[in-house]
């Protein structure tokens, strides 16, 4: 389904230093490191939400966002996502 | 799914990272609060940017003064906190300021030399809720280092880049160079590969303060910068996916200035040892500069109504030929200091810019730096150490 860095049993973690918090000052959620920061829209905030909150694959976190979310079909979104998040050094790998 | 809408605010002299600001005349929020917090410092380095009459700042901020500054930056929306100085760790409240910063949602850098800290210290500054700390290191070799820096603390900087990795910490390294330590780049950054540690940043040295005042013995040649720069890149290279390396080119050679602190009054807030409030560290030398005091005036009023924040904001200020240029909304014609030191007039072009009638005097100092450094060892001018007894004597303090 994807040849990724991340597979359905991954799981992905804040990257060392980064920070995931709801700014009121920017009504949004945020991704603070090192002197910067990375406002996050909707559906990012959703998933990095995740991600910071509890240790889980991927596959379970999907579950959970298609419970949240009415049963939409996400997985290629997330997957998306997360290679991306990789890329910009936002997350890791356990 | 649309992924992020992100917004990348670096501060100024920090590593990589894109500018995605549009700024134009709107007041935007103090997003960095660099907090000076001591100009004590145990070490003398002859590049620090620290003004030259540090030593007539008496009365530092009290714990609740610099709570006060925390929260109402924090109210404005500030979110990236820097802890540095002089030497942070040489207050002795520094763990309850971590603490309550912590509590407020900052993001708290640490910016320290090492000296001062111990593994005890790091954990404890873990459990107060630091989120980073820089170390900073003057080069690779024992012996130089502890030249440049007037002290034998070496050492224990090494350990202590060490107990930072150990308590969970990206180990983040900062190297400062210049003309005396850029040929030991390789050992640099080979010591740095044996710490592990995470990122290096091969910073330059920034000529103000005490740095401009030993500009020609710091300022690296063409070739010795030539050389650095293929030898981080080759080290980039081999270090992909391990340790992350930004290599800054001074600004001296370029021929486009740097978008100095974002621009005035945009994103930066500094707030001086004494409670000065500064749009940049080096600001306080600049003249017909009012320094709002925190002690008398709220952060809020500071930021949007002093004349000092609001006297080179946005772009009515310039002078041609940023008044003209597309790029004025990238670089914001470059460093008021610097336009200042060099020029004698803050308002002009930063003479870094190519574009600038006075380019002609970053040539000149390029020039009188090879010329010093021509000299034999024993006709050279000495390096003027940043300490308390050549601060009183050169500020006839």
């Amino acid at each position: 389904m994807n040849d990724g860095i991340f597979k359905p049993e991954s799981i992905p973690m804040l990257a060392l230093g980064y920070r995931f918090q709801w700014e009121p000052a920017q009504d949004c959620h945020v991704l603070l490191y090192p002197e910067g920061m990375v406002k996050l829209n909707g559906p990012a905030a959703e998933i990095l939400k995740r991600i910071d909150d509890k240790k889980q694959t991927v596959a379970e976190l999907i579950a959970e966002l298609k419970v949240a979310f009415g049963g939409v079909d996400l997985d290629d979104d997330v997957y998306q996502f997360l290679e991306e998040a990789y890329g910009n050094d936002w997350i890791r790998k356990q | 799914m649309a992924t992020t809408g992100s917004e990348n605010n670096k501060a100024p002299g920090s590593t990589g990272g894109t500018n995605g600001m549009n700024v134009r005349d709107a007041i935007r929020q103090p997003l960095w609060l660099l907090a000076e917090l001591t100009y004590s410092c145990p070490l003398q380095c002859p590049y620090c940017s620290n003004p030259m009459d540090f030593a007539a700042v008496k009365s530092e901020l009290t714990t609740e003064q610099w709570l006060s500054v925390f929260r109402q930056a924090r109210e404005m929306g500030a979110t990236q906190l820097g802890l540095s100085g002089g030497e942070p760790l040489a207050r002795p409240d520094l763990i309850e300021l971590i603490r309550e910063a912590r509590k407020m949602g900052f993001y708290i850098n640490l910016i320290t030399s090492g000296v001062g800290l111990n593994a005890d210290k790091v954990a404890e500054f873990k459990e107060a809720g630091l989120d980073h700390i820089q170390v900073s290191f003057q080069a690779s070799s024992e012996e130089l280092n502890n030249l440049i820096a007037g002290t034998d603390a070496f050492q224990h900087k090494i350990e202590m880049a060490r107990a930072v990795k150990a308590n969970g910490y990206p180990m983040v390294l900062c190297f400062v160079t210049h003309r005396q330590n850029i040929d030991q780049i390789d050992e640099i950054l080979d010591l740095a590969i044996n710490l592990e540690a995470d990122y290096v940043e091969l910073a330059t040295t920034q000529y103000y303060g005490w740095a401009m005042h030993n500009r020609d013995q710091l300022l690296p040649l063409k070739e010795q910068l030539e050389r650095a720069e293929a030898i981080a890149h080759r080290y980039q290279d081999e270090q992909k996916g391990n340790m992350k390396i930004y290599y800054v080119v001074p600004d001296y050679y370029e021929d486009r200035p740097k978008a100095c602190m974002n621009g005035w009054g945009n994103v930066f807030l500094t707030v001086a040892p004494d409670g000065t409030a500064l749009p940049c560290h080096a600001a306080r030398e600049l003249p017909g500069m009012e320094l709002p005091n925190v002690r008398d005036m709220s952060i809020r009023e500071i930021w949007e109504g002093s004349n000092d924040f609001n006297r080179f904001r946005g772009f009515d200020w310039m002078q041609e030929p940023c008044r003209s240029c597309d790029e004025r909304f990238k670089d914001f014609g470059g460093c008021r200091c610097q336009a200042y030191m060099l020029t004698g007039d803050p308002a002009k072009t930063d003479p870094v810019c190519s574009k600038s009638p006075d380019h002609h005097l970053i040539l000149e100092a390029i020039e009188r730096g090879r010329m010093e450094a021509a000299k034999p060892a024993a006709e050279a001018k000495p390096l003027v150490f940043r300490n308390p007894k050549n601060s009183k004597e050169i500020c006839g303090l």
